[in-house]
Parts: structure tokens; C-alpha cells; sequence
């Protein structure tokens, strides 16, 4: 018996271990980044998700991952060129009038779905009536609601008209709204199979739907902006990132989203280097810290200012994104048309904090180091979900660093619908660690216009600044970009001086993609905006499809 | 027989009615709403949007009424639309009769748990017999150590460990999910092969950290049988030990090893939300995680139901077993 076990033993080290080069059989050939050649059409990308899409019609959607897959194979009227001003999709041009309320676009000709019917301004008639029918369970309606009179003027023309001008509409005039009437007149567009097998005018369409593991999309060539070079793209999901990772090196999948970790530390190796590319770009969201402001401690704005001078924003994101993002000083990203650079900053300063809470009357009296007013002790408590890590370690910081100047946090951490429900809702908060999306359309009069501040309406900090309210009207209701710019200019300024939050960071997404993929182009808005475009030289084409 | 058989069905009834109102009070008790998904962070989703989408799902009528609601339907064998965002009835998530069987969550889970049960059955059997009639001996001391570091270890860290060595390192097996990206152009001894390889890590991890309990069971009740009277006799009759063992001793010790095997077929229709996200396997755990997170209450239900009816079929099962094996029971 001990005899087969050593012979056993024997056979494990013979089979195995000259087995083990693995994945470094590249090292020592040519690093596919460096090997480039001309666009040819071919292989497959497969991009590898946590989460599996739920329904392929952009109305209908409320997740991510829906929303990746339908963005394949959904056009919309227009859409967000890189730097985030709205450039024509399926519209080619149009016309706003100069009261602002009539908008007319003139549709690209012979664009067809794929099933061979032509694209006309029917099919967004179709699609628009859709989206306002009360019976369709969209969250997405309220901007179409807006809209007083839709009309189609002839096969490539089509006219909405506004009670009031109002400038995140036109945006809204992507995807959402295009669907075939010829496949869903007089269909329940929720009992209908379209959402699982939809028929689209995109880059790709869809023809194979494993529940659970992956959709297989193919390139559309009869696509109006010319054939996808890549043949196929594949969504799998797969739920663990831990085994997307590995994937990754075995080629199962293309295209991931890193964890910071796995992009500071894991694909730092020359394996890594040499066979795949990796980007990095701010995502459409930030974290912040926001205040009741109804609450007497943060009523005074000198306070709110005082904790801003305490918290080292940088410190915060090398610890807890490991560098992967950007300390925020308004609600827009870095870098986009909207954002304003030159607001007042408050750099790491604990001497200012404590003169500013000087000032504003805290004093600690009773020398047991926390400051105190009127016989009470400045002690808060900070709120946030539970399940976002981030969030957690951020607030456990900001208790460290607010102890430092005599501020004594409490954390408390709760389950996100009861966070909502119970204290958001009901204002029961003193402090939050919260985050928001941020929509490529600067308006953002739900969050700070002093009206907003009902059960469930998001100025939930209760902020009032006659100005911010002003401004806010003013930025939507004109189309002029110049204009909206100086009014969220402004707007940001006002938010650095009165601190309703203190802006947290914003965190960065960092895809990784195989590098035999060429024609990456990254910007403000990610890297797969021209998806279509990615191609893969001849020679470096893994999958061969059967045509 | 047939009467007793007749009894424990019509007791079923009433259990199931418990179990489904049970769950449904503490699922709809736990805070939040299906609605809550579409509201997190996004401004673009106005609070009259929420109320509209509420009410579309009767969310906005007392818990009761829901309950009614549901139970009419139920009582029709209709599970209702899933509350997520693609409305599909919820028993075509769960057997998607359009699909191949291996595109059906059910079907996945049940074939991988199934698989595994069988492997279980065959090593800890002959497993729990060897420790026994080797008791304390260094194999059984082996044996023992064995299966409980596969009892103690997590599930993940193995899988994970043993992707990397066959997967990453020696390109052997997939790594995740159940078939490969060209599995449709294959011929069919192609398509078994290619799900065989992505079955081995999975039906080895489930079956390993699953060995202790019906090995150890085993051994013990062998333990006590072997001791018994009767066991004597035989030997004292001069029976070779294989024969008394495997014929008299093994059938007595089975006992405890049928209860376990009936209570464990309610759980082969659950799948292991870990062990299904690890390895990307489509199969029920994952579905019903998904549908807690976003409370899709009609999903949820529908795979309680379909899982406390199996466990109490199970169980009668069990009994049948019982009876089968026990001509004591048979008798009364």
C-alpha cells in the first residue's frame, strides 16, 4: 500500500511538474502590443461580465449590463461624442427654433433594421408613444413628458415641440426611444419576445441567448456606419470576478473590468504587459460626504468648511482606491465640458479646521478632547449602506482624521433599501457617505434646487441658495452651450463656498483588454464608444468563425 | 401500505400551505421593494416614476392581499411574471422548455448536484466500511483526516486553487461554466466531452467537501452493527467476513444513510449560491440570489415552493426507502 502511495507520488511529479510553464510560453516572442497591422475584418471579443442582462430594450432596462448589450444593438437620434456634446446618430442634423421649444431632426436615409425594413421617423413616433403610454413600465419617462406635441413630417422628419425650452431633452433622444413598429404595432412590449430577441439597426445583433452564461452578438454588415471589423462579440457572465481574472489568462475572456488591486498589483508582470492593454478613466461618479443641514451643528457654514480642511481627500483615495481616482470638487468629472477647474479648494489643513470651529464657537471647555458648545459635545454619526467597502473605509478615515481636531464619529453602516427608506427618506441623518451617477447632462436641478427636498426627492440635505436655484433654470432651459457652460460654472463655485457636501473623490474604471485588439481610442466616455471601429490584424486572430 | 402511502400525501398539503406562507411574510418583511433597483442614485428616475411602477406590480396593496393574490394563482400551478425587468413568467426562468436541457437552470443544478450525490455515494459508502472494519487503524485515521479537511475547507479558496493548477498553469480544464464557445458545431460525442471537462471541477469540489457527513455516518453506524448480536452469529457460523459485512452488517447500517440521502433531494434542486458563482454555473443558486437581491418576490416564491415540494416528496421517499430496506417497518 505505501509502496503504490510513493509510486503514486512518483507519477504526480513526472506528469505535473514539467507541465507547469503555462502561461509564460509567450515570454520571449514579440509583446503583441508592439505587433500592428492594417484593419482586417475577423476573431471575436468576449467581454466578461459580473451581471447578466435581464431585457434588451434600452426602455425597459434598468441595469448595466442590459444597457451594454442593447448600446450594441440600439441606435438612437444622437448621442455623446467624447467630449460629451451631443453629435447626430440616426439623426444627420437638427434644428432647434429660436424660442427654444420646437426641435426637428432630419433622419440618415436607407438605414435598415436588420430584418431588412427601412428606419423612418415612424419607428420614433412608434418608440416615443411607447415610452409615454402609461402602461409601459419604464423609469425613464419624465423627460418625454415634457413634451407637448410629437409629430412626423414625412418619412425622415420628425417634430417634437416643448411647453418650455429645456435642454437635457434633446439628449434623452437616444436609444430609449427607436423601435420597430413594424414588429411591435398593437404588442404588449412586455409579454412580446423582443426583449430576448430584439431586432435592432446597431453595430451588432443578436443571435444566440444562453441564460446564465452568454450572449452572442454578430456584426451587423449592413450597419449605416460601415461593417464592424470584429465578427462577433461575446457577453459571458461569469459572477465571480476572482474567476474572470482567471479567465482572463486563459483567454476565455477579452475584456474585464479590474478591481483596483488586481490593476495596481496583479497585472503587473511582464506577462501582463506584454499581452494586454490597460486603460484607466474617471467613471460618471463621485462620493461624497453630504450634511443635514438642518441639523444646528452644520447649519454654519464655517463648520462645514472646517471638516473640509480636515479630511485629506488625497490620502482617502491612495488608501481605499489605491490611487485609482480623483479627489472631486464639484459634481461633474474631470476633464468634461461642464466641469469647472478653478473652484475653491480645501487642502489638508487641521490648524484652519480648528480656528474655523474657533470661530464658530466650539471650543473644548471640559478638556476631554472632544470640542463642545453650549454644554454639548460636537459627536456625530455618519451613515452609509452596507456591501459598498469603499463607502466604509472612506467613513473610517474621516473618523480618524475628524478626531485629530476634536471631533468625535460615530459610523454606522445599514442595509441599502432600510438606509433609504428609514433615515434618508425620513431625514433621520446627521451625516452621509453617499454616492451619485453622474448624467452626462449637466442639469442636475433634482439634486440641489430648493424645491426638491420632499419625502423621496434627492435634495435630501435639505440645500437652499436662491442663486443655485436661478442658475439651475437657467442651464436647462437653453440649448446654447456657452450659456449652460457659465451657469454651471457658477454653480460650482457657489457649491465649493457653501459645502451642502463635501465632494468626495472620483473613482477611476479600469478595463483591461487583450492586446491583439488595436484601434482603442480612450476617452472622457470609456473606451467602447467605437467599439466598431476595434479590429484585429490578420495574423493575430484567434477565433475563426464558420461564415 | 397504500393507505399509509395515501395519508402522508394528503399531509403534505397542509405543510406546503405553512411553508409558502411562511416565506412569503418574512420575504416581503425584509426591507425594500423590487422598485428599489431602479431608484438607486440615478436622479434621471423621479419619485413619480417609483409610485407608477408600485403600483403596476400591486405593491402599493396590503401584504395579505398580496399573499391572496399570489396564493389564487399558485393554486393553478401559475408562478406569475418575475418582478425584474424582462416580465417572463418565472417558470420559464426556471425550465425554459424552448431551450436545450442543459440551457435550463433547473435541469444544470439538478444534473450537477445529482452527479455529485452519485460520486458521493460511491466513495464515502465503500469509505465509511473501510474506516469501520479498520477502525483506528492508521488508514482509517487517514480516511477520517481526509474527509474532514474536505468538510472544514471553503469551497471557493479549493476551486479557485485547483483552477489555477489545471486551468491557468496546465491548460487541462475550462476554468468556468459549462461549455465552450464552439460547443454547438460539435458532433455529439464532441458535445459530452467538452461538458465532461467542465464538469469534473465542480462535481470534485462539491463531492469532496461534501464526503464527511455520509462517510463518517457510515462509519459509525457500521460501528454499531458489526457489534451487534446477529453479526456475531454469522461469523460464529463461519461466514467469510466479506459476506458479513456486506450482506448482513451493510443492509442494517444503510438506515441512517436513506434519511440523509432523502432529505438531501429537496437541496438537489437548490444550487449553492458560492459554488455556482464561482464557476459561473447557470443553475438555480444563482437565480434565486439575484431574485432576493432585487426582490423579485415572485421568483423567489416560485423557487421555494418548487423546493419545499421537493423536500417533502423527498422525504417520502425516505419512508418508501425505509420500508424497502426495514422489513420491521414493512411489518407494521
Amino acid at each position: 500500500m505505501k509502496k503504490a502511495f510513493s509510486l503514486f507520488a512518483l507519477f504526480v511529479l513526472v506528469v505535473f511538474v514539467p507541465g507547469c510553464k503555462g502561461r509564460n510560453e509567450a515570454v520571449g516572442q514579440e509583446p503583441l502590443t508592439k505587433i500592428s497591422g492594417p484593419p482586417a475584418y475577423g476573431d471575436a471579443l468576449i467581454d466578461g461580465s459580473i451581471g447578466e442582462p435581464t431585457i434588451l430594450i434600452p426602455m425597459l432596462s434598468g441595469d448595466a449590463a442590459s444597457q451594454d448589450v442593447a448600446g450594441l444593438i440600439f441606435n438612437g437620434l444622437v448621442k455623446y461624442d467624447t467630449d460629451l456634446s451631443i453629435i447626430g446618430d440616426l439623426a444627420e442634423s437638427w434644428d432647434v427654433s429660436k424660442d427654444g421649444l420646437v426641435i426637428t431632426f432630419h433622419l440618415k436615409k436607407g438605414v435598415r433594421w436588420t430584418d431588412g425594413v427601412e428606419f423612418t421617423a415612424d419607428d420614433v413616433m412608434f418608440g416615443f408613444e411607447t415610452i409615454i403610454n402609461k402602461k409601459t413600465p419604464t423609469a425613464y419617462n419624465e423627460d418625454f413628458l415634457q413634451v407637448k406635441q410629437a409629430e412626423v413630417l414625412d418619412k425622415y422628419t420628425f417634430r417634437v415641440t416643448y411647453g418650455k425650452p429645456f435642454a437635457p431633452a434633446l439628449a434623452s433622444w437616444g436609444n430609449l426611444v427607436v423601435l420597430p413598429k413594424h414588429l411591435l404595432e398593437g404588442k404588449d412590449l412586455t409579454k412580446s419576445e423582443f426583449g430576448r430577441d430584439p431586432i435592432g439597426m446597431g453595430p451588432y445583433k443578436l443571435t444566440n441567448w444562453v441564460p446564465g452564461q452568454e450572449l452572442i452578438l454578430d456584426s451587423n454588415h449592413d450597419y449605416f456606419e460601415g461593417r464592424p471589423y470584429i465578427d462577433r462579440f461575446v457577453y459571458r457572465v461569469i459572477p465571480d470576478r476572482a474567476t474572470m481574472f482567471l479567465e482572463l489568462q486563459t483567454g476565455g475572456v477579452d475584456m474585464m473590468d479590474l478591481t483596483p488591486i488586481q490593476y495596481t498589483k496583479q497585472t503587473e508582470s511582464a506577462y501582463f504587459r506584454n499581452n494586454f492593454q490597460k486603460f484607466r478613466y474617471p467613471q460618471f461618479v463621485y462620493t461624497y460626504m453630504g450634511f443635514n443641514l438642518k441639523h444646528p451643528f452644520f447649519k454654519d457654514r464655517r463648520v462645514r468648511q472646517a471638516i473640509a480642511y480636515a479630511i485629506d481627500k488625497s490620502e482617502i483615495i491612495d488608501v481605499v482606491l489605491f490611487g485609482l481616482g480623483s479627489p472631486a470638487t464639484g459634481p461633474y468629472v474631470p476633464d468634461t465640458w461642464p466641469y469647472n477647474p478653478n473652484v475653491k479648494k480645501y487642502p489638508y489643513n487641521p490648524e484652519k479646521a480648528r480656528q474655523l470651529l474657533k470661530e464658530a464657537g466650539w471650543k473644548d471647555t471640559d478638556g476631554d478632547g472632544i470640542l463642545d458648545k453650549d454644554g454639548r459635545p460636537f459627536r456625530f454619526t455618519i451613515l452609509t449602506n452596507m456591501g459598498n467597502t469603499l463607502r466604509m473605509n472612506t467613513a473610517t478615515i474621516i473618523q480618524w482624521k475628524l478626531a485629530r481636531i476634536g471631533i468625535k464619529v460615530d459610523i454606522k453602516v445599514l442595509e441599502w433599501s432600510t438606509f433609504v427608506n428609514e433615515f434618508i427618506d425620513k431625514r433621520r441623518f446627521e451625516a452621509v457617505i453617499l454616492g451619485w451617477q453622474i448624467s452626462p447632462d449637466p442639469d442636475q436641478f433634482d439634486i440641489w434646487d430648493s424645491k426638491k427636498t420632499k419625502e423621496k426627492e434627492f435634495n435630501f440635505v435639505s440645500y437652499s441658495n436662491p442663486e443655485v436655484d436661478a442658475l439651475l433654470e437657467k442651464g436647462r432651459r437653453t440649448y446654447n452651450i456657452e450659456e449652460r457652460k457659465k451657469a454651471y460654472f457658477r454653480i460650482q463655485e457657489i457649491l465649493a463656498e457653501d459645502l451642502p457636501y463635501i465632494f468626495l473623490y472620483v473613482p477611476d474604471a479600469t478595463p483591461i483588454v487583450h492586446a491583439r485588439f488595436k484601434g482603442i481610442k480612450p476617452s472622457p466616455i470609456g473606451i467602447t464608444y467605437n467599439l466598431p471601429k476595434w479590429y484585429v490584424p490578420k495574423q493575430l486572430q484567434r477565433h475563426h468563425l464558420e461564415p | 401500505m397504500l393507505a399509509y402511502l395515501f395519508k402522508r400525501l394528503l399531509e403534505i398539503i397542509p405543510t406546503l400551505f405553512g411553508i409558502t406562507l411562511i416565506s412569503f411574510f418574512i420575504i416581503h418583511l425584509a426591507p425594500g421593494k423590487p422598485t428599489d433597483i431602479f431608484t438607486e442614485l440615478n436622479p434621471k428616475i423621479t419619485p413619480e416614476a417609483r409610485e407608477r411602477l408600485e403600483k403596476l406590480y400591486h405593491l402599493d396593496k396590503p401584504v395579505i392581499v398580496q399573499y391572496g393574490l399570489w396564493l389564487k394563482k399558485i393554486a393553478r400551478f401559475d408562478f406569475g411574471e418575475s418582478f425584474s425587468s424582462d416580465h417572463r413568467p418565472v417558470i420559464e426562468k426556471i425550465w425554459d422548455s424552448r431551450k436545450p436541457l442543459i440551457e435550463r437552470r433547473l435541469f444544470v443544478t439538478f444534473m450537477i448536484n445529482l452527479l455529485s450525490m452519485v460520486v458521493i455515494l460511491l466513495v464515502a459508502l465503500p469509505l465509511g466500511i473501510f474506516s469501520a472494519t479498520h477502525q483506528n487503524s492508521l488508514w482509517d485515521k487517514i480516511a477520517t483526516t481526509t474527509v474532514f479537511i474536505g468538510f472544514a475547507m471553503p469551497t471557493f479558496w479549493l476551486a479557485l486553487l485547483l483552477m489555477i493548477l489545471f486551468g491557468v498553469e496546465l491548460h487541462w480544464l475550462p476554468i468556468s461554466q459549462l461549455k465552450s464557445m464552439g460547443y454547438a458545431s460539435l458532433p455529439f460525442w464532441g458535445k459530452v466531452w467538452d461538458l465532461t471537462k467542465h464538469l469534473l471541477l465542480p462535481i470534485f469540489v462539491s463531492a469532496f467537501t461534501g464526503l464527511a457527513a455520509d462517510s463518517r455516518f457510515m462509519r459509525s453506524s457500521m460501528l454499531e452493527v458489526v457489534r451487534q448480536d446477529f453479526v456475531t452469529v454469522a461469523r460464529a457460523k463461519g461466514l467469510p467476513e466479506r459476506l458479513v459485512i456486506y450482506r448482513h452488517a451493510f443492509r442494517n447500517a444503510l438506515l441512517p444513510i436513506i434519511t440523509l440521502a432523502g432529505l438531501s433531494v429537496g437541496g438537489l434542486v437548490g444550487g449553492s449560491v458560492i459554488f455556482e458563482n464561482i464557476f459561473g454555473i447557470p443553475g438555480m443558486g444563482q437565480l434565486f440570489y439575484m431574485s432576493v437581491m432585487t426582490r423579485d418576490y415572485p421568483t423567489v416564491m416560485g423557487i421555494l415552493t418548487i423546493g419545499a415540494f421537493l423536500t417533502l416528496f423527498g422525504n417520502l421517499l425516505a419512508d418508501l426507502g425505509y420500508m424497502f430496506a426495514d422489513p420491521r417497518i414493512r411489518a407494521k
